[in-house]
């Protein structure tokens, strides 16, 4: 399997493995993506989840979410250690994706940043439509973008700013 | 002058204080009172230290803990200091090393040696040495600890992601949050006494005796947990004693504890869990990862970790390998090249890669010196490092009054230190009669540690315990 040589996640192997949402679930409202699809021995989002939402079969198990749960609350991506959780919302005029973000400087509402692709690569700019700035040391900034084209909404994984 | 001071950073702040005074080789440099020598010189564009004693070849740090004598120079006279682990003072005077250090004059280098009694002594202050100190202390033990740093928290102050592992325990955390809380902890606590900056350096038929830059004290303890750490391996390639050439830990340290950039352009060599982590953290602070080489066929840390680094660009090189360091008096440059599945580096296949700095992160190895010097009865286990101790389910070794804990009985990481800590520290004072922490606390602890072991990444580590857990 490549994405265990280069670190970027084949998203054939998530949408033909259960990691991606429906069509139909994106558009009635935001989401929660997991790439996280190796056992590694870590659980925190499944307690941060309100909704009972994540399961995952022990500490070493790969979580599964449960979209028809799902309610795109967050909680999960701002513990998750691997920064590997991330909303996908086609409900909106303008499609949407939210990506925790862990750099200087933080962009800011309004702002256009680059998007960038599971390998790092550009996939044209974006609008910032929020910032949740990091409320406390174990915390991750969150980035919300919005675009308008949807098929980006599987794809975008990061952002540069500038 | 050069200052390499990182001025702002998305997790960190640093309190750098008020600059104070320090002369190398007779010229000025800004130096703040938290920092330590090396520390202090490499933010001035200080790279190289001393010179080989028998090549004259040029060196600069390369543990930056105190563990690898890399970075000796005189310090006020005193030759083969450790300077990555002395903290400066104001008037202090700094110079490179030329070859073996002259000892100095004897009377007053040697003020006399203290004795102390302990009931536990701890020797080290990272993730399992904090633990241990504050179940024996909570069980009803009076504890000593020793750290040779300047302060506490061993590796966990510089784990600034946030931890893997159960949410039972500190998972979804930083590291740094964790360390925090537990050197308040261990700092209020009265049966609790820490010596930061001695050195634990020899066995003395049941005493240990550590020192730091002025004082000798010999101590005599009833139970001993030996929780030193580890340290990383060198890799074999031309040049790798260059100054710019240092283990991942020691980019970790000047940049997560001083706020201090390692370098412009990082070139990471494995990518393990520590390579991963610690290119991220690289690029949080700013600065350039020109790529990740690996030489086994996939990426051997989390996966997680290896797609945070390449959504940002970075190229995992993995059947890679380095050959060789370029550059004359620091590194300018690296060679890499392919490996084939021996491997074997393939003819053909070099690259230069430019780069003022190569971090190695090939594997650590349990820092084993004390308990070696005890004579326990150790095991080669090429699963957990290197030679560990052998021991039983709570950490007690071959002598009944020697604990061993966290990395230095077996390469793991942080959580799982933390509770080997815990076991060990409860199981000492449990031995000295001392049980206001009731033995189910201690046996939950040892359930969820199997309990976190028990995935496929935890496969390796228990092969290696089936071969030392094998004490009464």
């Amino acid at each position: 399997m490549n994405h265990f040589e280069t670190g970027v996640i084949d998203l054939a192997y998530l949408r033909d493995n259960g990691f991606l949402p429906s069509e139909e679930r994106q558009r009635k409202g935001p989401v929660a993506v997991i790439e996280c699809i190796q056992e590694i021995p870590c659980n925190p989002c499944v307690s941060a989840c309100k909704f009972d939402a994540i399961g995952m079969d022990g500490i070493n198990g790969i979580p599964h979410v449960d979209f028809a749960k799902c309610t795109g609350c967050m909680s999960c991506l701002k513990v998750c250690p691997g920064l590997a959780i991330f909303i996908q919302d086609k409900s909106k005029v303008k499609p949407s994706v939210t990506v925790p973000y862990e750099y200087l400087p933080l962009p800011v509402r309004g702002g256009t940043v680059t998007l960038l692709g599971r390998d790092g690569a550009s996939l044209g700019s974006a609008t910032v439509k929020f910032v949740l700035a990091a409320d406390t040391m174990s915390r991750s900034s969150l980035i919300a973008v919005e675009f308008d084209d949807s098929t980006l909404c599987e794809q975008v994984r990061n952002i540069r700013v500038g | 002058m050069d200052d390499n001071r990182i001025a702002t950073h998305p997790i960190l702040t640093w309190d750098r204080g008020t600059p104070v005074r320090v002369t190398y080789d007779g010229r000025q440099i800004t130096a703040y009172p938290r920092e330590t020598v090396a520390m202090a010189l490499y933010a001035a564009g200080v790279k190289q230290y001393s010179t080989s004693s028998r090549f004259y070849r040029p060196r600069g740090m390369f543990c930056a803990i105190g563990k690898c004598s890399s970075c000796m120079m005189r310090v006020d006279g005193i030759p083969n200091t450790r300077t990555c682990v002395l903290q400066v003072q104001d008037g202090m005077d700094v110079e490179t090393q030329h070859g073996d250090g002259k000892f100095p004059d004897v009377q007053a280098a040697m003020k006399g040696v203290k004795e102390k009694n302990a009931e536990v002594l701890v020797v080290g202050g990272g993730p399992a040495g904090l633990e241990a100190s504050l179940w024996a202390a909570k069980a009803g033990a009076d504890v000593i600890l020793l750290d040779q740093n300047p302060q506490l928290g061993g590796q966990l102050v510089k784990q600034t992601h946030k931890f893997f592992g159960s949410a039972k325990e500190n998972a979804g955390t930083r590291g740094i949050t964790i360390a925090k809380k537990l050197i308040e902890e261990v700092v209020a606590t009265p049966s609790i006494t820490v010596y930061s900056g001695f050195t634990a350096f020899g066995w003395f038929q049941g005493a240990v005796c550590a020192a730091d830059q002025d004082h000798a004290v010999l101590f005599q303890p009833r139970k001993v947990i030996v929780a030193t750490g580890a340290a990383e391996k060198m890799l074999m390639f031309r040049n790798n004693d260059m100054p710019g050439v240092f283990g991942a830990g020691a980019a970790q340290t000047l940049m997560n504890v001083y706020g201090i950039k390692p370098g412009n352009k990082v070139l990471m060599v494995g990518a393990g869990n520590v390579g991963l982590i610690v290119s991220y953290q690289l690029m949080q602070a700013g600065i350039e990862v020109v790529g990740v080489v690996e030489g086994a066929p996939r990426v051997g840390g989390y996966l997680v970790h290896a797609s945070k680094i390449a959504r940002n660009g970075v190229r995992i090189m993995t059947r890679h390998t380095v050959l060789e360091a370029v550059g004359s008096d620091h590194v300018e440059a690296a060679i890499v090249a392919e490996v084939d599945e021996k491997w074997q580096p393939i003819p053909g296949t070099e690259q230069r890669v430019e780069c003022d700095t190569i971090c190695l992160s090939a594997g650590l190895k349990p820092s084993t010196e004390l308990l070696e010097q005890a004579k326990l009865d150790l095991a080669y286990t090429g699963e957990l490092g290197g030679w560990v101790a052998k021991r039983n389910w709570a950490m007690r070794t071959s002598n009944p009054d020697i604990f061993a804990a966290g990395d230095a009985s077996g390469v793991e990481e942080a959580s799982t230190a933390m509770m080997e800590g815990k076991i060990a520290g409860l199981q000492a004072a449990y031995d000295l009669g001392h049980t206001d922490v009731p033995v189910e606390e201690q046996k939950e602890t040892r359930y969820n540690l199997d309990d976190l072991r028990a995935g496929p990444f935890g496969a390796k580590i228990c092969i290696g315990l089936k071969c030392v857990e094998v004490l009464e």
